[in-house]
């Protein structure tokens, strides 16, 4: 075929764009991932049965705050990433920012607290297992977004399987603050960030691969 | 001086593509015609400057980026220039074969690339040497049907229903999908 009959081919018929907007696309998905991972939550690990008291405390609303801004940071990276050409600046900075804001009220909490505190404050009760919970939560996530990310056109794999990976993981840990009875700061910005890493460094690892187009 | 007139010359062009691109996104067919006119001489001199060893290459390249843009032309922003995106995805492309023939290079007998050199001829050159007729007949019939109906006989969406017994929307489905599985072919997935 030559390449006038391939643009004749193309534009014949081709029509108004009717695809629904990125952001409709992202919000539908993560949707749906959500759900999947409250489903998962709920029938493998249950609900905190004390959540009404510790929804009372704002360290519950840190908590929550820290991982929903990761996730809204990360969304709007995935967002950038799934467009050709887009910039990028205000990226790291999305990302950087909650992460930093966490890390900072961890080191007050830590430096503030009795030397003798401070272990339990870091390894808290759960330490074995939050990492690999948030991991294994982000999964139907991370399915469903890298689906809508592949149907976009992401030119830098590699990072936008790093984005998608880290979205799931916070839209993961979001959910996984209903089950998770940690409370310490230290904890969550280091555990928490750690499980949501996983998917992230699964993303940036099989990019290549999982995003090709 | 120069310079100020050649930056001023860009940005009339960029001007026209975007706007001929978003008339076309908005349903004008025959401006969309004009920018993927247009955009694969420009695709073509962008691709050529950096295939200098693989001249037999650029037409299928430019090939590949149209199918690429139109697929992917839903991702366009218009409040984004236009040179980026496009250029985005050609090097994207770009990258991609380089990748596949350093992959089928690694498996294959390099004795190979020695026998290519008598069937390189510049007349070739500008002939695309992948056929995308030989592709779009391997796609499964409703895939093929509905872009051989609306998109090379030029029927429309309602007739190529009637003739092919699909609804409107599984001709418009296969249409896309159709679209995008020659694309796929074309990365040697499938």
């Amino acid at each position: 075929m030559k390449t006038d009959d391939l643009i004749s081919m193309l534009a014949t018929g081709a029509g108004a764009i009717s695809a629904p907007s990125a952001t409709r696309r992202y919000t539908a998905a993560i949707a749906w991932g959500a759900a999947g991972a409250a489903l998962l939550m709920i029938t493998i690990l249950q609900v905190r049965h004390d959540l009404a008291q510790a929804a009372l405390l704002p360290m519950f609303w840190v908590k929550v705050g820290f991982v929903a801004s990761l996730a809204s940071g990360s969304l709007f990276a995935a967002l950038r990433l799934s467009r050709p050409g887009a910039k990028l600046d205000w990226v790291p900075v999305a990302i950087a920012g909650p992460v930093f804001g966490m890390w900072a009220i961890a080191a007050f909490t830590f430096f503030d607290a009795d030397p003798l505190e401070r272990s339990k404050l870091f390894f808290g009760e759960t330490w074995k297992t939050c990492p690999l919970l948030i991991a294994m939560l982000s999964a139907p996530v991370f399915v469903t977004v890298l689906r809508v990310m592949k149907e976009l056109a992401p030119t830098r794999l590699r990072l936008a399987g790093f984005a998608a990976g880290l979205l799931s993981g916070a839209v993961a840990a979001v959910v996984y603050c209903l089950h998770c009875p940690e409370l310490g700061a230290p904890f969550v910005g280091f555990w928490y960030l750690l499980g949501m890493l996983i998917p992230a460094s699964i993303g940036a690892f099989f990019g290549e691969s999982f995003l090709r187009w | 001086m120069q310079r100020t007139n050649r930056e001023a010359g860009f940005r009339a062009k960029e001007d026209r593509l975007k706007d001929q691109l978003v008339r076309g996104l908005a349903g004008d067919n025959v401006a969309y015609q004009v920018f993927l006119t247009e955009l694969s001489a420009h695709l073509r001199a962008f691709l050529r400057k950096r295939l200098v060893r693989l001249p037999d290459e650029v037409e299928d390249l430019v090939q590949e980026s149209l199918l690429a843009v139109h697929n992917q032309r839903h991702t366009y922003d218009p409040d984004q220039p236009l040179s980026a995106w496009v250029q985005a995805i050609a090097r994207y492309k770009l990258v991609d074969l380089l990748r596949r023939r350093a992959a089928h290079e690694m498996l294959n007998d390099p004795l190979d690339e020695e026998m290519d050199i008598f069937s390189t001829a510049d007349a070739d050159a500008a002939e695309a040497r992948r056929d995308l007729n030989k592709l779009l007949a391997g796609l499964p019939d409703q895939q093929r049907l509905p872009i051989v109906h609306t998109k090379l006989e030029g029927l429309s969406v309602t007739e190529a229903a009637t003739l092919t017994g699909m609804s409107e929307s599984a001709v418009k489905v296969g249409v896309h999908r159709g679209l995008k599985a020659l694309a796929a072919k074309i990365r040697g997935v499938q």
